[in-house]
């Protein structure tokens, strides 16, 4: 394996594209994420969206957030050359919903906040409460590996060029948000 | 922000290896090993041990006190002293006044100067409580998985050093690559791949 000091730079871009990949995976087959958990009724973007644009010689980049805010400035962004660099994202199972945020860059999960369970009561609840909680921190983290593994086999196919790249830049260009 | 709280930041780790004798045994060895000192009555500025996820002030790794289910359940704390540098300052210009009534002399040489200041600091360490910071652990030992509860790059340094020195065992960080090479299922063949990829040209 190559040095990790060295890989962190060198695939960072990785994360990015990932990311963009998910935006646009939310917008356009949002049933996908179904076949990943049966448990997800919907993953959306939460109120928080980050991008950056590496091509010029500095580094510009463009936040978006609040409840409610358009996704318009990030698509506009995206036609640019910019990718996301991090993403506030919901999990939603119809009864709970998990809030969450991730960086490109690292993989790094920020703010995460898992159902319940109510805290313990009792120094005799606290294994059952910590199994509880962290399978529920633990659900949303592998559902995420799950969603990159996804991607980086999809990334290192011949379908990333033929298919996937085509429909990205086709939602780049539309209208539809 | 741990596992209790209601909003946790989480940096995931690969545990490369496995322990080759008593698995919970060795663990709570290196846990013990390792374990945080209290540095209250002593001229130490930082700490950094191990410590129990129930009762962090006092730890205790006895049995499989942190065994919880299919998970090691452990805290990293960093105990610190932040000595005000005005505080220092000031007894350091007292002192100094102080010495050169004594002597009569005008000034204190280059090497006096640093041997007072850190007399000085040396002393209000002892009389200074340190602050506690506490980080907690998942660590799946059958998936070679470890969630750490921060995302803050120093404190990722000091549980890396730390966990190889207690069980012998490094972290890989995960970050795209190593997701990629590591979590990935990638055949040598797609690993391969994955080496030369480049960035995607979205715009045409």
């Amino acid at each position: 394996m190559i040095d990790l000091s060295v890989a962190y730079n060198r695939y960072r871009f990785l994360g990015d594209e990932f990311l963009t990949w998910l935006w646009h995976l939310i917008e356009t087959d949002s049933n996908f994420f179904c076949k990943i958990d049966s448990d997800c009724s919907a993953l959306e973007i939460g109120n928080r969206m980050v991008l950056e644009n590496r091509k010029g010689k500095s580094v510009e980049k463009i936040t978006i957030k609040g409840d409610g805010a358009g996704l318009e400035e990030g698509k506009l962004a995206l036609q640019k050359g910019a990718l996301v660099a991090e993403l506030a994202l919901i999990f939603n199972t119809g009864e709970h919903q998990w809030q969450f945020s991730i960086k490109g860059e690292n993989l790094n999960v920020s703010g995460l906040k898992p159902p319940g369970p109510a805290l313990p009561q009792s120094p005799e609840e606290m294994e059952k409460f910590l199994l509880d909680k962290a399978q529920r921190i633990l659900k949303i983290l592998n559902f995420m590996e799950m969603l990159f593994k996804l991607f980086i086999k999809l990334r290192i196919s011949t379908k990333w060029q033929s298919k996937i790249l085509p429909s990205l830049k086709k939602w780049l260009h539309s209208g539809g948000l | 922000m741990g596992i209790l709280s209601s909003a946790a930041s989480i940096t995931r780790y690969r545990v490369d290896g496995k322990i080759k004798s008593s698995v919970v045994e060795t663990v709570a060895e290196g846990l013990k090993k390792n374990a945080i000192s209290e540095i209250d009555d002593d001229a130490i500025e930082k700490a950094v041990g191990w410590t129990s996820f129930e009762t962090p002030f006092q730890p205790n790794f006895d049995g499989s006190s942190f065994v919880y289910g299919s998970l090691f359940v452990f805290s990293l704390r960093i105990d610190r002293k932040q000595i005000p540098t005005k505080l220092v300052k000031k007894h350091l210009t007292l002192e100094t006044a102080k010495r050169l009534a004594k002597t009569s002399r005008r000034f204190l040489s280059k090497d006096e100067k640093q041997a007072l200041k850190e007399k000085i600091t040396s002393e209000l360490a002892i009389r200074m409580p340190s602050t506690p910071n506490l980080y907690d652990i998942l660590w799946d030992y059958e998936k070679s998985s470890l969630y750490f509860f921060t995302n803050l790059r120093s404190v990722n340094e000091e549980i890396e050093g730390l966990f190889k020195r207690s069980f012998m065992l490094p972290l890989i960080r995960i970050i795209p690559y190593t997701a990629a090479d590591l979590l990935s299922d990638l055949t040598d063949q797609e690993r391969d791949i994955l080496l030369s990829l480049s960035p995607t040209h979205f715009l045409n």
